[in-house]
C-alpha cells in the first residue's frame, strides 16, 4: 500500500512430503517388461532398513546418477505413493522427474541432481522448494526498485527495519592488463567501468545458488559469465556487460554513430543505428549498442579465456525509446530507461569479478574509470515546505514526522526550521520538484491516514438555459420515438465513407488496428448501416437505431484543433415495418414520411422546412435536407437503392443525420393572446400540377395570410378521378379568428379569396369544384 | 275496489308486462291515448251532472298521475335494460395488448455517464466537451509526458496520415479526456486573468478515447470521464472524499469499500490508483481498480495558466465502460460497441 504494488505472491513448488536425494547403486532389467528398470537405490536409509528396490520406466537412469526419491507414504501432487508390485515385482518407492514434483513441465526423465548432492537430505530442504516467489508491480518512475537491493531500502524506509547491504570487497588487481576508456560522447555516458580478467574457464558450471536465484526471479541461466552478471544486476540494479577480451581491438570509446555503420546484436539483428543512439566501440569497430544490447561478434562464448567487463551509466534520455524502435526489449534498456544509480558501475564490478574469478578462476586487473562529471544526473537539493506539504495532503503534518519520513527513505535532508532542503539520492530519478518529496510523504505517511472528509467549497448556483437542452434529453426524445441508441467506432470502413459519405479522401488513420477500420468518419450513417447489417445477420426483420457522435473531416479553416472539423451529430436509421406486428394495426414499411415526424418532432416547436435534394447516399427522389431557419441543419432520405443491393439490406432503410448543436438550441415559448371569439374554419381545395411541391406554396398561402388567420394547415392529397393525370388536389384548413370580436362573413371570404388568387397567380392553381 | 283502481291496476300490470319500448308505447296508448280508456273516462266527464263532475274528474285525475308515472318508471326501466344489453355487446377483451409504437433504448454506458454527470452536477461540476483529434501538445505535452514516454509511440497511440500520406505527428485521436482539462484550465484561466483570485474551477469532462489495443477487455475506442477541481485550498483529502462519495453513490452501495494506493502518472503527483470492493454479489470482496487520479502535476497547471503556488487542484480519471459492466453485471466489453439490438433493448 506504498507503491509497491504485490501482484502475485506463489510458492516455488506444490506441497509434497518425503522426498529425498538418492543414489541408484545397480540397475537390473525387469524380467516382465522390457522398458522398466529394477534399480537397487540408496536414499540414506539406515542400515535395518537398507536400500530400496525400486521399480523404474526412466528413459535416462544411469549407475551413480543422483535423482529425487519418493519413499513409501510420500504424498506428491495427485498421487500418494505406496509399496506396490508393478509386474510381479515389490517397488519401495518412486525415482521422479521434475513434473512428478510440480517443479517444470519437463517429463523427459528422471531430475538429475548434481554429483555431490547429500543422499538421504530431504528434497525441498535440499532444493530449498518452500521458497516464495512474489511479484512487485512497479510504477515507471521506481526504478531505483528494480533489484533485490532497492526493494530491501525501500522495506526499511516503510517498516524502519534495519537496511543491511552487501558488503562487498574490492578485487585488487594481479595483472596489469587494462583497456583505455574514452568517452567520445560524454552526454550519453558520463561514466563507464570497464575490467579485464584473464585466464578464466567459461565452461565452468553456475552453482546451483546463482542459478536458482536468477531462475526464479525469471533470468534464464546460459553460463557461469552470462549467469554472474546479470546476478549482480538483480541484487544491486546495475546491468553489466561481458565482452571476449580477445576479440576487442584497441581501446574502448562510447560514440554515436558514423554514417551506414551497422551492428548485429545478440538477439540475431542486424540494426542500423540511428544518429543518436550510442554505441560502444572499440578502435575499430562499434561492439554494442549501449545501454541495450551486446553485439555478436564481441560476445563470450563457450571458450572465452579473456574478458571486458563493462559497468556502465547512460542517462534515460539516451536509451529511451531506441530499444523499443527497434522491436525488442532488454532487462538492460529497461532500467535505464527509467534511471540506474550512476554511483554503482565500480562496485557492481567488484561484486561481479569477485564471484567470476570463485566461478571461472583467472586473474583480474585493474578496473579503469571514466568520469565526466558534468554530465552526470545534478543532485539539485529540493525545498520542502512543511506548511505546503499539509495544505496538499489536507492532513496535519509536523515538521518533525516529516524530517523522520525523509531520512527514513535515505534522502540527504538540512533542515531550516520547518522547511527542508533535500537532496536526492543517486539512485533516485523522480525528486526533481517538491511535490515529489510531497508524495514521498504521503506514501510512507499512507493514503489510508489521509482522511477524506466530504469537500467545502464556494458555493453559486449553475447556470440553467432554457433555450438550450442537454444531449442526454434529446437522447431521450429519440428514445421516446422507439430508436436504440448504439455507439460504433468512429473508424470505420474507406467503403463505407465513400458510399454513404460520398467521400473518397477521409481522414487515414497511420495505424490503424485492422484495415476494415482505416479512416475517420465523416458520418454516422456508415456506422448505422453496420448495425443494420449486424442485425439482420441475427434475424431482427426492424430495426430501429441511432447514434449521437463526432464526425471528422478536414477543413483548413476549422478548430479547435486546426484544420479538422469535428461536428457532434445525431443520425438515425429506421428498417422494416413501421411499427411491430401488432393485432390491432395494418402493416406497413418504415416511410420517409414516418421518419420525417421523427426528425420533426426532434426540434419542435421550432418549425423545420424540407427541400428536395441530391445526396449520394440516398435515392435521388426521396431525399431532402433539413432545413431550419433558412440553414441547411441535416439531411433525411431513403437509401440509395445501389447501396441496398450492394448491402443486401432487403429493403432502402430511412436515415437521417442532423446536426446536435442545432437540435440542442430550443425557443423560450412567448405568448399571444387565447381569443374569447369564435374561430371561422374554411377548407380550401386547390388544384396544382403534379410536380408542385407543398412546401412553397403553403409557404405563400401562410406569407400571404392577414392577422386573423391563426393556422393554414394541409390535411388532405388527392390524385385520380375528377383530376387530369397530371394534375392533384392539395387542400388546406384555414384557421381565421380575432381577438377582439367575431369576424364577419364578408372578411372571411375576403381573406380566402385573397389566398386562392395568390395560388392561382404563383402556382398556375384552380379551385377544386 | 272501484273501477279507476282496477284501471291502474290493469294499467300497471299491461306495463310490466311489456318488455320492449314498443309493447309500453302500445300499452300506453290503450290507457292514456286519444281513444284510450282513461281519456275516454275524462271525455265522459261532461255527461256528469255538475256536481259530480268535479270529484269525478279529480279521481280520474288522480288516477292518471299514477298511471304516468308508472309509465315513466317503466320508461326507465326499459331504457337501462337496453343500455346494458348494448354495452354488454360492446365489452373488449382488455388483456389484448395496447396498440401502437413502444419505446427504444438508451446505451448502457450512456446511462451510466448521465448518472455521472448527474451526480457531479450535484456538487457543483460543470461538464467540458473536446475534441477527438487532438493536438500532441493538448494530450500529451501539457501533461507533462516526456517527449520519448512510450504512450506516445504509434504501439499505443492512433496517429493520423497526412494528406502527403506521411504521418502527421503533430495530431492523434485522443488516449484520454485528460486535454479537455487543459482547455477546461486554459479557457477559465483566460476568463478570469483580470481577477486577483479566479472562482474554482470543478468540471469533468466525459466522452471517446482512443488506444491501439483490442482483445476481450480491450477496444481501440472507449469511454472515460475525467474531473477536476482546481482552487486555493483543494486537498489530497478533498480529493479522496469527493471520489469516495461518487463511488457510492454510483453504485448505490453505503458499505462500499474504496482504498486508495501509490501510483505513478506524469500528470499528477502525488498519484493514485483507486480499487473497491463491494461487500455483496459475484465479486464480493475482491478489489477492483476503478480509477487513477492525484493531485494536479504543477506543470500541468503551469500549462493551464494557473500560479503553481497559490492555486492547486486533484484530477482524476475513469472508465465509464467498466463502471457499468459492474453495475449492470455484463461480462464482455465488445458488447457495447457491437450494436446487437438484443443486449441493447435491456437498457432503458
Amino acid at each position: 500500500m506504498a507503491g509497491l504494488e504485490v501482484e502475485e505472491k506463489e510458492l516455488v513448488a506444490p506441497e509434497f512430503s518425503n522426498v529425498v536425494v538418492a543414489q541408484i547403486l545397480s540397475i537390473e532389467k525387469h524380467p516382465n517388461a522390457d522398458k522398466l528398470n529394477l534399480c537397487r537405490v540408496d536414499a540414506g536409509r539406515n542400515s535395518v532398513e537398507g536400500d530400496l528396490n525400486i521399480v523404474c520406466g526412466a528413459p535416462n537412469v544411469v549407475v551413480g546418477m543422483k535423482v529425487p526419491c519418493a519413499l513409501v507414504g510420500a504424498d506428491l501432487p495427485g498421487i500418494q505413493i505406496k509399496k506396490a508390485k508393478v509386474r510381479g515385482i515389490e517397488s519401495f518407492g518412486m525415482l521422479c522427474s521434475a513434473r512428478e514434483l510440480g517443479l517444470s513441465d519437463d517429463h523427459g526423465g528422471l531430475l538429475a541432481l548434481p554429483e555431490d548432492a547429500p543422499v538421504g537430505r530431504d528434497i525441498r530442504d535440499y532444493l530449498d522448494l518452500d521458497d516464495q516467489l512474489i511479484t512487485l508491480k512497479l510504477t515507471p518512475n521506481r526504478a531505483d526498485c528494480l533489484s533485490l537491493t532497492g526493494i530491501a531500502r525501500e522495506l526499511s524506509a516503510l517498516t524502519g527495519a534495519p537496511l543491511e547491504l552487501p558488503k562487498i570487497d574490492p578485487v585488487g588487481a594481479v595483472i596489469s592488463d587494462q583497456r583505455q576508456v574514452l568517452l567520445d560522447a560524454p552526454d550519453a555516458c558520463p561514466r563507464y567501468c570497464g575490467r579485464v580478467v584473464r585466464g578464466l574457464d567459461a565452461r565452468a558450471p553456475t552453482p546451483e545458488w546463482i542459478r536458482r536465484r536468477i531462475e526464479r526471479s525469471g533470468v534464464r541461466s546460459i553460463s557461469a559469465l552470462v549467469d554472474v552478471t546479470n546476478y549482480v544486476m538483480l541484487e544491486l540494479g546495475q546491468p553489466l556487460h561481458a565482452f571476449d577480451n580477445t576479440k576487442l581491438s584497441g581501446s574502448i570509446h562510447v560514440r554515436y554513430p558514423v554514417a551506414g555503420e551497422k551492428l548485429l546484436l545478440l538477439n540475431e539483428q542486424t540494426i542500423e543505428p540511428e544518429a543518436d543512439t550510442a554505441l560502444i566501440a572499440d578502435d575499430v569497430r562499434a561492439l554494442a549498442m549501449a545501454g541495450v544490447m551486446g553485439g555478436e561478434d564481441s560476445s563470450i562464448t563457450e571458450s572465452t579465456t579473456d574478458l571486458f567487463l563493462e559497468g556502465a551509466f547512460f542517462p534515460p534520455s539516451v536509451v529511451a525509446g531506441k530499444a523499443r524502435s527497434f522491436g525488442f526489449s532488454s532487462d538492460a534498456s529497461h532500467r535505464y530507461e527509467r534511471g540506474v544509480d550512476f554511483e554503482l558501475a565500480r562496485s557492481a564490478i567488484e561484486r561481479a569479478t569477485q564471484l567470476i574469478l570463485d566461478i571461472c578462476g583467472g586473474e583480474a586487473g585493474p578496473i579503469i574509470e571514466a568520469v565526466s562529471s558534468s554530465h552526470l544526473p545534478p543532485r539539485k537539493p529540493v525545498r520542502l515546505r512543511s506548511g505546503r506539504a499539509a495544505k496538499v495532503l489536507g492532513i496535519d503534518l509536523a515538521a518533525d514526522r516529516i524530517e523522520v519520513i525523509l531520512n527514513g527513505l535515505g534522502l540527504t535532508v538540512e533542515r531550516l526550521g520547518d522547511d527542508f532542503l533535500v537532496t536526492p539520492p543517486s539512485f533516485r530519478f523522480d525528486i526533481e520538484i517538491e511535490e515529489d518529496l510531497i508524495e514521498e510523504i504521503a506514501r510512507v505517511h499512507g493514503y489510508d491516514n489521509i482522511p477524506s472528509p466530504p469537500p467545502v467549497a464556494q458555493m453559486s448556483m449553475m447556470p440553467v438555459t432554457e433555450t438550450a437542452r442537454t444531449a442526454m434529453a434529446l437522447r431521450r426524445l429519440v428514445a421516446e420515438r422507439d430508436y436504440h441508441e448504439v455507439v460504433t467506432f468512429s473508424f470505420v470502413e474507406a467503403d463505407w465513407e465513400a458510399d454513404f459519405a460520398a467521400n473518397s479522401t477521409p481522414i487515414a488513420l497511420a495505424n490503424p488496428i485492422a484495415s476494415q477500420i482505416g479512416v475517420m468518419r465523416s458520418s454516422l450513417i456508415g456506422g448505422l448501416v453496420g448495425t443494420l447489417i449486424a442485425n439482420r445477420k441475427r434475424q431482427a426483420e426492424r430495426v430501429r437505431v441511432f447514434e449521437l457522435g463526432r464526425c471528422f473531416n478536414r477543413d483548413a479553416a476549422a478548430g479547435p484543433v486546426e484544420g479538422f472539423y469535428q461536428p457532434v451529430r445525431l443520425a438515425g436509421l429506421a428498417s422494416g415495418p413501421a411499427l411491430p406486428e401488432q393485432w390491432g394495426a395494418t402493416a406497413a414499411r418504415v416511410d420517409f414520411f414516418d421518419v420525417k415526424a421523427d426528425v420533426e418532432a426532434l426540434f419542435a416547436p421550432r418549425l423545420l422546412a424540407f427541400i428536395t435534394a441530391e445526396h449520394p447516399s440516398m435515392h435521388p427522389g426521396r431525399c431532402a435536407t433539413v432545413s431550419l431557419e433558412g440553414r441547411s441543419v441535416g439531411v433525411i432520405g431513403e437509401l440509395h437503392p445501389r447501396w441496398v443491393q450492394k448491402y443486401e439490406l432487403g429493403a432502402s432503410p430511412v436515415v437521417f443525420e442532423l446536426e446536435l448543436a442545432d437540435l440542442l438550441m430550443t425557443s423560450v415559448p412567448s405568448y399571444t393572446e387565447v381569443s374569447r371569439f369564435p374561430a371561422v374554419i374554411r377548407d380550401l381545395a386547390l388544384v396544382v400540377p403534379k410536380s408542385q411541391t407543398l412546401e412553397p406554396l403553403l409557404a405563400a398561402l401562410r406569407a400571404a395570410s392577414p392577422v386573423v388567420v391563426k393556422d393554414v394547415a394541409l390535411f388532405d392529397v388527392y390524385q385520380g378521378k375528377g383530376l387530369a393525370e397530371n394534375e392533384k388536389s392539395l387542400a388546406f384548413r384555414i384557421v381565421m379568428q380575432d381577438t377582439q370580436r367575431t369576424l364577419e362573413d364578408a372578411e372571411v371570404e375576403e381573406v380566402i379569396a385573397g389566398l386562392l388568387a395568390v395560388a392561382i397567380q404563383n402556382f398556375k392553381a384552380s379551385l377544386r369544384t | 275496489m272501484n273501477n279507476l283502481d282496477q284501471l291502474v291496476a290493469s294499467a300497471m300490470a299491461d306495463f310490466a308486462a311489456a318488455t320492449e319500448t314498443a309493447k309500453l308505447e302500445d300499452a300506453k296508448a290503450r290507457y292514456l291515448g286519444k281513444d284510450g280508456m282513461l281519456t275516454t273516462l275524462l271525455k265522459g266527464l261532461g255527461k256528469l251532472p255538475a256536481e259530480e263532475r268535479k270529484s269525478a274528474g279529480a279521481e280520474i285525475n288522480l288516477a292518471k298521475g299514477r298511471i304516468e308515472s308508472a309509465l315513466a318508471t317503466r320508461r326507465d326501466t326499459l331504457k337501462n335494460a337496453q343500455l346494458e344489453a348494448q354495452l354488454a355487446t360492446e365489452a373488449l377483451d382488455v388483456t389484448l395488448p395496447g396498440r401502437g409504437r413502444p419505446r427504444g433504448s438508451l446505451h448502457p454506458v450512456i446511462i451510466s455517464l448521465d448518472r455521472i454527470e448527474q451526480l457531479f452536477r450535484s456538487i457543483g461540476f460543470e461538464v467540458a466537451d473536446g475534441p477527438e483529434i487532438e493536438t500532441d501538445w493538448h494530450n500529451f505535452t501539457a501533461l507533462n509526458t516526456p517527449e520519448n514516454h512510450p504512450a506516445r509511440s504509434m504501439h499505443d497511440t492512433f496517429y493520423l496520415q497526412g494528406e502527403d500520406g506521411k504521418v502527421q505527428d503533430d495530431v492523434l485521436l485522443r488516449t484520454h479526456t485528460s486535454p479537455v482539462q487543459i482547455r477546461s484550465m486554459l479557457a477559465h484561466t483566460e476568463r478570469y486573468k483580470h481577477l486577483e483570485t479566479m472562482p474554482e474551477l470543478r468540471v469533468i469532462c466525459p466522452g471517446r478515447v482512443y488506444r491501439v489495443d483490442s482483445d476481450a477487455t480491450h477496444s481501440p475506442m472507449f469511454h472515460q470521464v475525467e474531473g477536476l477541481w482546481v482552487g486555493e485550498h483543494v486537498s489530497f483529502a478533498d480529493l479522496k472524499g469527493v471520489v469516495a462519495d461518487f463511488l457510492k453513490r454510483f453504485f448505490e452501495s453505503d458499505d462500499l469499500k474504496v482504498r486508495f494506493r501509490p501510483s505513478f502518472f506524469p500528470f499528477t503527483e502525488p498519484s493514485a490508483e483507486i480499487d473497491v470492493a463491494f461487500m455483496s454479489g459475484s465479486l464480493e470482496g475482491r478489489w477492483l481498480e476503478i480509477a487513477g487520479c492525484g493531485m494536479v502535476h504543477p506543470n500541468v497547471l503551469r500549462f493551464g495558466g494557473f500560479d503553481r503556488e497559490k492555486y492547486s487542484g486533484f484530477a482524476f480519471g475513469m472508465g465509464p465502460d467498466r463502471l457499468t459492466m459492474l453495475r449492470y453485471g455484463i461480462n464482455d466489453l465488445r458488447l457495447f460497441f457491437e450494436g446487437d439490438l438484443r443486449f441493447l433493448k435491456q437498457f432503458h
